[in-house]
């Protein structure tokens, strides 16, 4: 047994990142309020779940189709609990469809400890949080079937997606739904883009849930993202000018392969 | 204790998990082969209480009289499968094989296939030209589809190179700017959990 000397990079990576994320905690539970610019996609959250409550329809929320180990799905399914929090505020349903079983058996029980934690759980329906198939295509036109047929007037696609993310975001237009997108799926993105009126793209997928709790604690983690993020900015930059300047071998000391 | 019990559960995984990554050798390898079972055995109980889940809606809807017809293609096809997989087997030329082969199989194809058509509507709203970046946008998707083309190298010589530069400079570089953000977002994700900071599973 031993130590990968290869990934010690990655491992004193994690450590600043903790330092940081740490730091921005202290602030945070010292009452300072830390500045967020806002995101349009998260803020039509509440738009979203209103207009439906409006139209007397339910939401529809997709949280990817990957497995429980992807931190994707997890993320969604942080989401998901703040989205069932306000649709049980508005009193109104949700509809989850799953193709992973343990997701299913997971978003169910977020749904539910969502309502409770309102005052609310008469308004868990056990049959709205439901499994469909493990196969891709079949779930996709399992879904599509569910937006036309059930009328669905917020489309919430969160997670990771695939080849299916355009089938699901074109129906979803088709029927006039508002659609609201977030994955990491690099190339999955375009379709959801010109498909969904928002679009979390990347990091702010995975800051969404923080952003909507609005809890100082958590708004503070998103900080710390952005100081990791002006650190990996700046080394970029030194290591752009050593480039440039015909260190590489200063470069390959600091970053080895 | 009722949130203390799970979030050490969590922390404790998810240390082990992450010094395994670290840690090569045998005794490495077996704790994330252990944990790869202890996975598959949770995704083995998880999809009893998803086909009874499954079959609970369906039922309810055949009750209540909605979507009737669907409701009812769905049990049938579920159990027919189950049914024929169990006491007529799944080898090469069963009845169960070629219900897969000759229904399922085109019907995901079919399904699939669709995709050209939406990409075409998705297209067509995409590439209008209302403000500076959609134009942008047309621009370049015609010069790739253009470039990419042996008619785009009939137009001129550089169109091939000036698309494989569009797609390695400044899409290469937007893409990087995502990949970093959400290399950093799964980062946070996964510490917010493993530290208790997230608890919106538990609330």
């Amino acid at each position: 047994m031993g130590i990968d000397f290869a990934k010690l990079p990655v491992f004193f990576s994690v450590l600043i990142y903790v330092f940081f994320l740490l730091y921005y905690i202290s602030r945070a539970r010292k009452g300072e309020k830390l500045f967020l610019r806002k995101i349009p996609g998260i803020e039509a959250v509440d738009e979203a779940i209103g207009r439906a409550t409006e139209m007397g329809r339910p939401i529809l929320y997709v949280p990817g189709l990957s497995t429980i180990d992807d931190v994707a799905t997890i993320a969604s399914l942080n989401i998901l609990s703040r989205v069932s929090k306000k649709s049980g505020e508005y009193e109104t349903d949700i509809i989850v469809p799953n193709r992973n079983p343990v997701v299913y058996t997971v978003a169910k029980e977020v749904v539910k400890q969502a309502y409770a934690s309102i005052g609310r759980p008469d308004l868990f329906k056990e049959d709205s949080i439901f499994y469909i198939t493990d196969s891709q295509f079949g779930y996709a036109a399992a879904v599509c079937g569910l937006m036309v047929r059930e009328k669905t007037s917020t489309n919430f696609f969160m997670g990771m997606f695939w080849a299916e993310s355009l089938l699901l975001a074109e129906t979803g237009a088709s029927t006039g739904a508002i659609q609201i997108a977030g994955t990491d799926a690099i190339t999955q993105l375009p379709f959801f883009v010109t498909a969904c009126d928002y679009t979390l793209i990347g990091e702010e997928f995975y800051a969404a849930s923080a952003y909507l709790s609005g809890e100082p604690i958590l708004v503070s983690t998103i900080r710390s993202q952005d100081a990791m993020k002006f650190l990996i900015g700046f080394l970029i930059l030194i290591g752009g000018f050593l480039s440039f300047i015909g260190r590489e071998n200063l470069l390959e000391f600091l970053f080895p392969k | 204790m009722k949130k203390e019990i799970p979030i050490f559960i969590v922390f404790f995984i998810g240390t082990i998990g992450f010094l395994q990554y670290f840690i090569v050798g045998p005794l490495s390898k077996s704790v994330y082969t252990l944990l790869l079972e202890w996975f598959q055995g949770v995704q083995g109980m998880a999809i009893i209480m998803a086909v009874i889940s499954l079959t609970r809606r369906h039922f309810h809807n055949l009750k209540r009289g909605k979507n009737v017809f669907y409701s009812f293609v769905t049990l049938v096809s579920l159990y027919g499968m189950i049914i024929l997989g169990v006491f007529f087997g799944i080898g090469k030329g069963s009845t169960f094989d070629k219900i897969y082969e000759y229904v399922m199989v085109p019907l995901n194809a079919t399904t699939f296939s669709l995709l050209a058509f939406y990409m075409a509507s998705a297209s067509y709203r995409a590439f209008r030209a209302r403000n500076l970046e959609s134009t942008l946008l047309l621009l370049s998707a015609f010069i790739l589809m253009i470039g990419f083309t042996s008619f785009g190298d009939i137009i001129s010589d550089k169109l091939p190179s000036l698309a494989q530069w569009i797609l390695d400079v400044p899409n290469l570089a937007a893409q990087r700017g995502i990949t970093l953000g959400i290399a950093l977002g799964i980062l946070a994700t996964s510490l917010k959990i493993m530290l208790g900071i997230e608890r919106s599973w538990l609330e």
